[in-house]
């Protein structure tokens, strides 16, 4: 796992001075002069080129800090993945810095707020009800310094919505400034019950939206549960029925755990009646991530025991034609018959092996688990001898 | 941790009870019942629970009140966006609707070479050029099919055997396609044809322009030439050759076939099938004989009886069934049409199943001397002397009065199942359809008395039939794949 950000950093008073300010990261000494300000300088060599907004330099050499009149901040070691193209923000007044974007990784994601209507018993991100909006201003400011060839971004919470116009505003920013990037955005869909809303979006005509919203059953009164939010189903599904109808993308999914398994295949059947509309399902292992620690005996099944649930929905849905997919869950579990639906999502600075796992043939094609199972995982994973 | 609420609270707004959205019940057996609602989605209950149900006394913990509450069979204080989309899956099934007219059938000629005695149209000898449509009535048939608002037009050619009169097939082909350059409708051409006189202008001719060939095929090659007699007995030959040489020309999916069940089929529906197998068709549609044309005539009609039909349509079923269950992949298209009314929330534009009726409105007949019927069915009618789906001539009617005439607008009205004597509480209907000609030319009647109604008790035992199938392991799942397949 790969740290997204770093305390212990130490900046020099010109760095201090300017304040929370996002940079696009380079080492190329031959940058273009008029770009350099909003760059920061990697320093490798003990060379400082000019004109640069900021230099990072290697932890272990304090001496270079205040030598120059340049803002200089020392970066400690667990940060020199960071590469051309990366996007950081200096928080000098926190001694810290986050990665805000990172090039390489196919897997970046913008946490819009940490505000949400949902309180989900297995949320991964827990909600805290916090006046966050200088985020948003953040996100504004690092988008026209991301890579116009990213595939794909993400924005997610919190509940993104929540920002309301200036959730839009953002939307509207990603078209802009990167009209060949994929936005993904991760919301529950109440807010868009408010036709308006969904009108209003689908309005920007972003050319490559989707919205992934959970719908955990087919009966209310458990979604809500799910949720911990009465009239949440109805809302969501309104919600997901008004996006569609203004042609905005959306996927549904579903995580799978002990309150959503028993209806899993009644909800498959539900979609495939009333949602086919769907552009992607997507059906997703457990994170032992955030409030799933605290009601770990109410969410908590071996995925060996819902193996059954899970291929009568994977089969239901596909056979209507849907697009499916299945996250967060390891091969070796599966029946054969929905192998061709797993697919390796875990981002690439969670996903992990067991010792388990050590000689699987298909090691390579499964998505393995995120850190935070190693707190508990399947008691049945077992190396795949033959390849699919 | 504290903040979490129990799922008992969260199940209290179901304790004060529910209201019953509209269903329809229909007895399958015994004390079993189809209960469906008006988008079709169906469940088979016991009597008991049902009665409970209907009387609003099911208990929210019962798995039938889960099950009917995911259907949208009732709704309960805890949720309400159960109309929101029972209105939208209504919606979704009537929305072809809007569409109008999608299939124009172009009667090119009577003439056949062929002389079978079921033909349900009235056939005349090879060389009389009086049966042959004109590019005058061609011409102003194409003025009335691009009148249809329909984004996609299929126009179909029939006959007689319409490759007899292959000039007017070019013509038709050409003027449509010229003219769409600036319609810019989704266009696809049919040649129904028996075969036997396909040679390689009309190839080339398809090729050029991507028309489907349908054919006929009646089953293994004696009782194929028995049942469709032309000089040489060689009819069967002639259909195998032309179906190879157009999947070999044109591409494997360029061709369909069609079968037609006689007296002598009867015991015979595996071979039959076996036969499609053989030129790998993926599927057979199992017809019924028509009450039309000469069938009526030569009383092949009334030869059999419903009920030996429909042993013949569940042999013939449940051996396809079988099929499938060992792996090999088949469809019986008329299954797959109802079970697509079923089991997704599409309406298939089967114009014989499906209210209010496909006449005119789903589908519209331009016979060879301008004549405008509301069916394939209604012309054959009109051959045996009855013109009462007869809409009007393309040279002395527009497109509004024919599509506004009275021949069309009654029966379309009188017939509408969600109104009809029967229909309208049957369980069944969402499946139906109305065919106000087929009750005109049995009963003289657009609705009919649907007790003594073939099409009702025929399609009756087919879907208590599929119902039924699906209780057995693998077929509902079997039966979803068909749904779909499009």
């Amino acid at each position: 796992m790969i740290t997204l950000g770093a305390h212990r950093i130490q900046y020099n008073e010109t760095a201090a001075a300017l304040g929370r300010r996002t940079f696009r990261v380079t080492a190329d000494d031959r940058r273009p002069m008029p770009l350099r300000a909003r760059e920061a300088f990697m320093v490798r060599t003990g060379n400082y080129p000019e004109g640069f907004g900021c230099y990072l330099i290697p932890e272990g050499d304090a001496a270079q800090l205040n030598a120059r009149h340049l803002a200089v901040a020392q970066v400690p070691e667990d940060l020199t993945y960071l590469a051309d193209g990366d996007v950081i923000r200096i928080l000098p007044e926190r001694r810290s810095l986050r990665v805000l974007f990172r090039r390489s990784s196919p897997n970046n994601s913008f946490l819009l707020t940490e505000r949400c209507n949902n309180y989900c018993l297995m949320c991964s991100q827990p909600p805290r009800n916090v006046q966050d909006g200088w985020i948003a201003d953040e996100i504004l400011d690092a988008l026209p310094l991301i890579d116009p060839d990213t595939s794909e971004i993400g924005f997610t919470g919190g509940e993104p919505t929540l920002l309301g116009d200036r959730f839009l505003e953002l939307v509207q920013a990603c078209k802009s400034y990167l009209p060949r990037t994929a936005l993904h955005v991760l919301s529950n869909g109440r807010t868009f019950a408010d036709a308006t809303f969904a009108r209003r979006l689908s309005e920007i005509t972003h050319p490559d939206l989707m919205i992934g919203v959970p719908i955990y059953s087919d009966l209310s009164h458990i979604h809500d549960y799910v949720v911990q939010a009465d009239g949440a189903f109805d809302e969501t599904v309104r919600g997901v029925m008004n996006l569609k109808q203004f042609g905005v993308r959306v996927e549904i999914r579903v995580v799978l755990h002990k309150q959503t398994i028993p209806r899993l295949p009644a909800l498959a059947r539900f979609i495939t009646r009333n949602l086919l509309f769907a552009d992607h399902v997507a059906l997703m292992g457990l994170e032992m991530m955030g409030f799933t620690k605290a009601n770990f005996d109410d969410l908590w099944i071996d995925p060996a025991d819902y193996q059954a649930e899970l291929a009568a929905a994977t089969h239901t849905l596909d056979r209507a034609r849907m697009n499916v997919s299945i996250y967060n869950s390891q091969l070796c579990l599966m029946d054969r018959s929905i192998w061709r639906f797993a697919k390796r999502s875990i981002s690439d600075w969670k996903q992990e092996y067991m010792p388990e796992c050590n000689g699987c043939a298909v090691i390579d094609q499964c998505a393995g688990f995120f850190a935070s199972a190693k707190l508990r995982y399947s008691d049945h994973i077992a190396p795949v001898r033959a390849a699919a | 941790m504290s903040g979490f609420t129990s799922l008992l609270e969260y199940e209290k707004p179901l304790h004060a009870g529910y209201e019953l959205l509209p269903f329809r019940f229909t007895q399958l057996s015994g004390d079993r019942y189809v209960v469906t609602n008006l988008a079709g989605e169906f469940t088979v209950l016991e009597r008991p629970e049902l009665e409970a149900f209907a009387k609003t006394q099911l208990s929210a913990s019962d798995p039938v009140y889960s099950e009917l509450k995911s259907k949208h069979f009732l709704t309960d204080g805890d949720s309400n966006v159960a109309i929101d989309l029972l209105a939208l899956k209504v919606r979704t099934k009537l929305a072809p609707l809007a569409n109008f007219t999608g299939l124009h059938i172009f009667v090119t000629t009577l003439r056949c070479e062929h002389s079978c005695p079921y033909c349900q149209v009235s056939r005349a000898n090879d060389d009389r050029r009086e049966f042959d449509m004109t590019e005058e009535t061609a011409s102003k048939a194409v003025d009335l099919v691009f009148r249809s608002p329909s984004p996609a037009i299929k126009i179909e050619f029939q006959g007689g055997e319409s490759l007899l009169n292959q000039d007017i097939i070019e013509f038709t082909v050409e003027e449509v396609t010229r003219r769409n350059q600036q319609e810019k409708r989704d266009l696809a051409f049919v040649i129904a044809t028996n075969l036997a006189v396909l040679d390689d202008r009309a190839i080339t001719f398809a090729r050029k322009h991507n028309i489907l060939m349908s054919t006929s095929l009646d089953g293994p090659a004696d009782l194929h030439n028995r049942n469709r007699p032309r000089p040489g007995g060689n009819s069967y030959e002639k259909a195998i050759q032309g179906i190879h040489r157009v999947r070999r020309e044109l591409g494997r999916d360029r061709v369909g076939a069609l079968m037609t069940t006689t007296v002598a089929s009867l015991g015979r529906v595996r071979e039959i099938i076996d036969e499609y197998v053989r030129q790998d068709f993926d599927g057979i549609f199992l017809r019924p004989l028509s009450p039309y044309g000469f069938a009526i005539k030569t009383k092949f009609y009334q030869s059999y009886d419903q009920s030996r039909w429909l042993e013949f349509y569940f042999e013939g079923l449940d051996y396809i069934i079988d099929l499938n269950l060992a792996g090999f992949p088949f469809l019986e298209h008329y299954a797959a049409t109802i079970l697509r009314k079923m089991l997704t929330p599409f309406q298939p534009g089967y114009v014989d199943l499906i209210s209010p009726a496909g006449i005119g409105i789903g589908a519209i007949v331009y016979n060879y001397d301008g004549d405008v019927y509301a069916s394939d069915e209604s012309r054959m009618l009109a051959e045996m002397g009855d013109k009462t789906f007869c809409l009007g001539n393309v040279h002395t009617h527009s497109y509004d009065e024919l599509l506004l005439s009275d021949n069309l607008l009654e029966p379309l009205e009188a017939s509408f199942a969600g109104s009809a004597p029967m229909c309208s509480w049957c369980a069944f209907e969402p499946y139906c359809g109305s065919d106000p000609v087929f009750h005109h030319a049995t009963q003289k009647d657009f609705v009919g008395k649907k007790p003594l109604s073939a099409f009702c008790s025929r399609n009756m035992s087919i879907f208590r039939g599929l119902v039924e199938r699906m209780e057995r392991p693998g077929v509902r799942e079997m039966f979803e794949r068909w749904a779909y397949m499009r």
